[in-house]
């Protein structure tokens, strides 16, 4: 699959490969030379100037690294850990620790499907209120052993469904960012692809704030703001563009502490090279954050989330 | 997380001066009675004859819950920021100055301290009348500084929801709110001062999933809508028909989500009880 903004350049990369399979018997090596260069430079033109909805689409990009990828590309030891205790195990969120460069570390995100079968078996990375629930326990676990916690964020939102509200879909998430603001170990979260409004915050509390380079996160998806505000599903572009959902809005605005770069043309294009680049990130990140005292880093968490906000008094 | 639902009477982008009808005759939505309007406000703005509870703003919860002359506010004035130059129909900045004319509001949250059958309380109270009740920074800023206020006191919490939601002309600033606000009232619940959560009709999105469930005490009007995801798009969503009271108060009530559903005329003496039990 190719977004429609890719499709020049893998049109040419394509066209390069088929000559050096050519060049075996031709010399055509200034030919390629040339092509190469070209290509990088497309490359650049389009991936410096995508639009906010052409980077939606990239955090969508269904070749994009999930969480298992992420996880099993970074981290050995990997043990899953299921359920919620309570109901069932929501297998929208996978979670369990890991070793992550030297140290046991513990990490919770939300998971989407490669097809329709595993799509429909996560369910499409949205969550009920037992992943809810789950991710929680699994803080806490942490906590209880000292571990710090990643949480990576996927999520086109937290599953909008008659048992998900029987169940407290709303207390689910609002406990969690309760739990989440006090938890007493470090914690680090990543806006790995789509951060849809309260179901990715629903994990998403903590120290430290990433997000890799095309993804998005805000108060809703594009598509449902354009229904909503424009009253009309076509106003997705607009409505992307004003939401300033991108990583480069949202580090200008402080809601975001630090975005990690993604190979180019995108995660899709080498997930261990993504993985590589989050990995030596978190391993920054986590040196950083677990220098600071208990106490204070339970302030610096709350002063964090205290200064967001614009207003006139 | 959005703030209206076009297709629910009642409720518009287009909002009334206030959520409180004018003239001297009032006609119940549910059942249809006739009303004189001295009558409805002495019944706590409830339909003498079926009890629907009529949605009304700030400035009736405070007078109703607040013993006379108790209740001083604070940050009246305080106003959006349009950080984003946010327009969809109409500029952000344009349309806040528009509700700020029409509805004498300043802003969808006003807080204050005051009484309640002697026992001090901050109360913070939603006005859906304002961008429908949506949550952005100002509204943040004022619970932060509520509970500020309660720390510093120690002064029990209480928080009037009427919201449909994140106000999406702020952006992931506004999402961000919900997090301020919950690790504001994590610090109140370390500091055991105790918060309830009142929940009136409606309460969706960002703040069913902050704040309003967030109660040591979780109560709720009777009959009102309360849940994360809209009916209209759960129904989307699912291709299912909604059950009869779903997301309604005794709904909730029976799934395990609120303490109690506390009728408004007798919601004062309700909230004086809990916090004397508390208090003693
Ligand atoms: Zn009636």
């Amino acid at each position: 699959m190719a977004l429609e903004f890719e499709k020049p350049i893998l049109d040419l990369e394509q066209k390069i490969d088929e000559m050096r399979k050519m060049s075996d018997s031709l010399d055509i090596s200034d030919e390629i030379n040339r092509l190469e260069s070209k290509v990088n430079e497309l490359r650049r033109n389009v991936f410096d100037n995508l639009t906010p909805w052409q980077i939606v689409q990239l955090a969508r990009h269904p070749n994009r690294p999930y969480t298992l990828d992420y996880i099993y590309l970074m981290t050995e030891n990997f043990v899953e850990l299921h359920g919620d205790r309570n109901f069932r195990d929501d297998k929208a969120v996978v979670g369990g620790f890991a070793t992550l460069g030297d140290q046991t570390v513990m990490l919770i995100g939300q998971q989407k499907g490669r097809d329709t079968k595993s799509n429909l078996y996560r369910n499409f990375g949205m969550m009920n209120p037992e992943g809810y629930r789950k991710a929680l326990r699994l803080m806490k676990l942490a906590e209880k052993f000292d571990k710090p916690v990643i949480t990576l964020l996927d999520t086109p939102g937290a599953y909008p469904g008659i048992e998900a509200e029987e169940r407290g879909q709303a207390e689910a998430i609002a406990r969690n960012l309760i739990e989440m603001s006090r938890l007493k170990v470090p914690m680090i979260v990543v806006v790995i692809g789509e951060g849809a409004s309260g179901g990715a915050l629903g994990i998403g509390i903590g120290d430290r704030i990433l997000m890799l380079k095309y993804c998005w996160y805000s108060v809703i998806s594009p598509e449902s703001c354009s229904s909503i505000l424009w009253r009309s599903w076509d106003f997705k572009e607009q409505a992307a563009d004003a939401l300033k959902l991108t990583a480069n809005d949202l580090l200008k605005l402080g809601i975001i502490d630090r975005i990690v770069d993604e190979p180019s043309g995108g995660a899709h294009r080498n997930h261990q090279e993504a993985a590589h680049m989050l990995k030596a990130a978190l391993l920054e990140e986590l040196d950083t954050v677990s220098k600071i005292k208990k106490d204070k880093l339970l302030d610096n968490r709350i002063k964090k989330f205290e200064k967001m906000g614009f207003w006139k008094d | 997380m959005a703030w209206f639902k076009r297709s629910e009477k009642n409720i518009s982008t287009e909002n009334p001066k206030h959520d409180v009808p004018d003239g001297m005759w009032i006609k119940c939505d549910e059942c249809g009675e006739m009303m004189h309007k001295k009558q409805w406000e002495a019944n706590s703005y409830t339909c003498i004859k079926c009890g629907y509870h009529f949605r009304i703003g700030s400035e009736e919860y405070f007078s109703l819950l607040f013993d006379e002359g108790s209740f001083k506010e604070y940050d009246r004035k305080m106003k959006s920021v349009d950080t984003l130059k946010f327009t969809d129909s109409k500029p952000y900045d344009k349309r806040i100055e528009e509700t700020i004319k029409k509805t004498e509001l300043y802003d969808a949250l006003r807080w204050g301290t005051g009484e309640i059958n002697k026992l001090p309380a901050v109360i913070c109270a939603m006005d859906f009348a304002f961008i429908g009740g949506s949550m952005g920074s100002v509204l943040g800023e004022k619970i932060s500084r509520a509970i500020d206020k309660c720390l510093k006191n120690r002064t029990p919490l209480i928080i009037i929801s009427s919201s449909g939601g994140a106000r999406m002309m702020e952006g992931g600033i506004s999402l961000m709110q919900l997090a301020k606000i919950s690790t504001r009232l994590a610090k109140l619940a370390d500091e055991k001062i105790p918060y309830i959560s009142l929940i009136t009709n409606p309460t969706t999105g960002g703040a069913s999933a902050s704040f309003a469930m967030q109660g040591d005490l979780n109560i709720a009007e009777p009959n009102a809508l309360i849940g994360f995801a809209g009916p209209r798009v759960i129904k989307q969503a699912t291709g299912k028909d909604l059950p009869k009271g779903f997301q309604r108060s005794d709904f909730v009530l029976e799934h395990g989500f609120l303490d109690l559903i506390v009728d408004r005329k007798n919601m004062k003496e309700k909230l004086a009880q809990l916090l004397n039990l508390l208090a003693k």
